[in-house]
């Protein structure tokens, strides 16, 4: 069944960048159109809008249209799979053989990867179309993409206001049209909070569902990549292609993968909702809270039964994530040095070089990280911090553990507020860090979780609402997430830029 | 706990980064900001509590030992900013 998307560009003709995978299959399978055909609509809407919306560090134009030459000809072949012919962006974190991959970090503006990452091999078996590389947060480190080393990608629904990160590029791409679906990585919030405030569908799969071969790392116990979509069929055929063991990552679980497309349209009658009580705070945005306990009621009106819950160490996540990610940044980062890679300046002697090399090429928040995971790694420090970092750990990923014994998912809402505006909390670390405050735990406790739109604020700014599982259950979250899709319209809704 | 200009420069050190003087004043600041923060956690007990570096129950992941292909140099090397013949080349180490 194909629902066409309410079209509020324009409104005249429905163009082929408007639709959604499920949608342009069917059209592709029955010849009724060509890959070529769905992105000259990509292209043609790219020039329309990119200049506007920078969701881009780098369009792959020429690449595309070679894919689409061999998308067509597999789909004449009868040999199409569900993502031959479908124009897919990736963030610019992960490694495409042949072409720039730059992480939005000066210290990467030259680096050709000569290899391909497992998740853009996997899309390319399927016959994917690469539209382009998506902008970041240097490193993936931020919540707006202010950090880019390059251009702040916009909100497509207010040009003025930031689209989340780190993965803004990604979801301000799905929700201006600018692909059919996006590729995101996210660490601590860095898909589902862009996709919230994107108004689009965020998914990050459980830690080690996904190969990070090719991602490039920024927190090694903490970094998934996932699907940005729009909506949750689209979260459900990505994950599809990209979930799944691989010998090149000894981190990824060797454990069978579903068929997460057959999780959608199952009853979740009697199914258990855990609402955290540590998830609606004070000074939280009221319209965030009211499209969120409204969405909620409409779970229970499906025969959900809500419970509430507790995780009692919601307010340390913060404060964990922020020892733990920086101290393994800081080790992970050591490589750019400007031998091998990237960017190198001179230097009187070796140290002098390397010295030069990263204090040009890193941008302030990398820099802040690095240090901020010396310091918790240093001599003297290790117990105070790391460790520490790593009990609460424990106990935050206990409260989940615990929290599951009574419940089949936990809702919550993805982030506290809607879109902020740009340059808004650039001046105050500690406050842009405060924005990931509902994603972080997730990330910490490696179980997954989608966000959905779920309602607008007044001044017609998407909101999200998260939806937790247990540990390699995504298949729960995609089946309650998509219950809910059916029977609201809040992801038929796009910008007009 | 705050820290001190001179951390600040030792860090950076470390972390072989050079600061100017207006980083190290607001570097100085911001980390402070964030590590008084963080040491909130100092308020739980956490005694008995096993440190967890790894979520899933994973344990060593082994191989067999066999040839498998590895990256073409020349699209390695060409990605590096100073080459020579098939090394990379880096400024003189020893005097």
């Amino acid at each position: 069944m194909i629902e066409l998307p309410v079209n509020d560009i324009g409104g005249d003709t429905l163009k082929l960048n408007e639709l959604t995978i499920s949608e342009l299959r069917r059209l592709l399978d029955n010849r009724e159109i060509k890959p070529r055909e769905v992105l000259d609509d990509i292209y043609g809407h790219i020039d329309a809008v990119e200049d506007k919306v920078k969701s881009y560090i780098t369009i792959t134009k020429d690449v595309a249209y070679e894919m689409a030459k061999d998308a067509g000809q597999a789909i004449l072949d009868n040999k199409a799979s569900q993502l031959t012919g479908i124009p897919v962006a990736v963030k610019d974190n992960m490694c495409t053989k042949g072409i720039l991959t730059t992480c939005a970090s000066k210290i990467l503006h030259n680096f050709i990867p000569p290899y391909e990452s497992t998740v853009t091999a996997r899309l390319k078996e399927q016959g994917y179309i690469l539209t382009g590389k998506t902008n970041l947060d240097e490193f993936a480190m931020g919540s707006s993409t202010e950090n880019s080393g390059f251009h702040t990608t916009r909100n497509p629904w207010d040009l003025e206001r930031v689209p989340g990160g780190s993965s803004g590029g990604s979801a301000a791409a799905v929700a201006a049209q600018e692909c059919i679906a996006a590729i995101g990585s996210d660490t601590g919030g860095s898909i589902r909070q862009p996709a919230s405030l994107c108004g689009v569908v965020g998914l990050k799969p459980t830690y080690g569902r996904v190969s990070r071969y090719g991602l490039v790392a920024f927190a090694s116990s903490l970094d998934q990549i996932g699907p940005i979509t729009k909506n949750v069929t689209d979260a459900a055929i990505m994950l599809n292609a990209i979930a799944g063991h691989d010998p090149k990552d000894s981190t990824s679980a060797p454990i069978d993968v579903p068929d997460f497309a057959k999780a959608l349209g199952q009853e979740i009658k009697g199914l258990k909702i855990g609402i955290p009580k540590e998830y609606f705070i004070e000074g939280m945005d009221e319209d965030v809270e009211d499209s969120v306990r409204s969405a909620i009621k409409k779970l229970e009106s499906l025969g959900a039964i809500p419970v509430e819950v507790s995780l009692p160490h919601t307010g340390y996540a913060v404060a964990t994530y922020y020892i733990l990610a920086t101290s393994e940044a800081s080790s992970n980062l050591a490589r750019y040095d400007g031998v091998k890679y990237g960017f190198r300046a001179s230097g009187k002697d070796l140290l002098d070089m390397y010295m030069n090399t990263r204090s040009q090429g890193f941008g302030a928040e990398v820099k802040r990280r690095i240090m901020l995971g010396t310091y918790a790694l240093s001599a003297g420090y290790y117990d105070a911090y790391y460790k520490k970092g790593q009990q609460v750990r424990t106990l935050i990923k206990q409260d989940f553990d615990n929290a599951f014994k009574d419940v089949d998912v936990i809702v919550t809402p993805t982030s506290p507020g809607a879109a902020f505006k740009i340059g808004e909390k650039t001046t105050d670390p500690l406050q842009m860090y405060l924005s990931d405050i509902f994603t972080i735990s997730v990330n910490l406790a490696g179980v997954p979780a989608i966000s959905i739109p779920c309602g607008f604020t007044k001044n017609n700014l998407p909101i999200g609402l998260q939806i937790i599982g247990k540990h390699f259950d995504e298949e729960s979250i995609l089946k309650i997430a998509y219950a809910y899709e059916r029977i609201t319209e809040w992801h038929l809704r796009r910008p007009s830029i | 706990m705050r820290i001190t200009n001179k951390e600040v420069k030792h860090i950076a050190k470390l972390s072989r980064l050079y600061l100017s003087d207006e980083e190290i004043i607001t570097f100085t600041e911001q980390l402070s900001s964030i590590i008084e923060y963080v040491e909130q956690l100092n308020s739980l007990d956490t005694g008995n509590i096993e440190p967890t570096s790894h979520v899933i129950p994973l344990k060593n992941v082994m191989r067999d030992d066999f040839l498998s292909g590895s990256l073409d140099r020349e699209s390695v090397l060409q990605n590096a900013p100073d080459v020579t013949d098939k090394f990379y080349r880096v400024p003189k180490i020893i005097e």
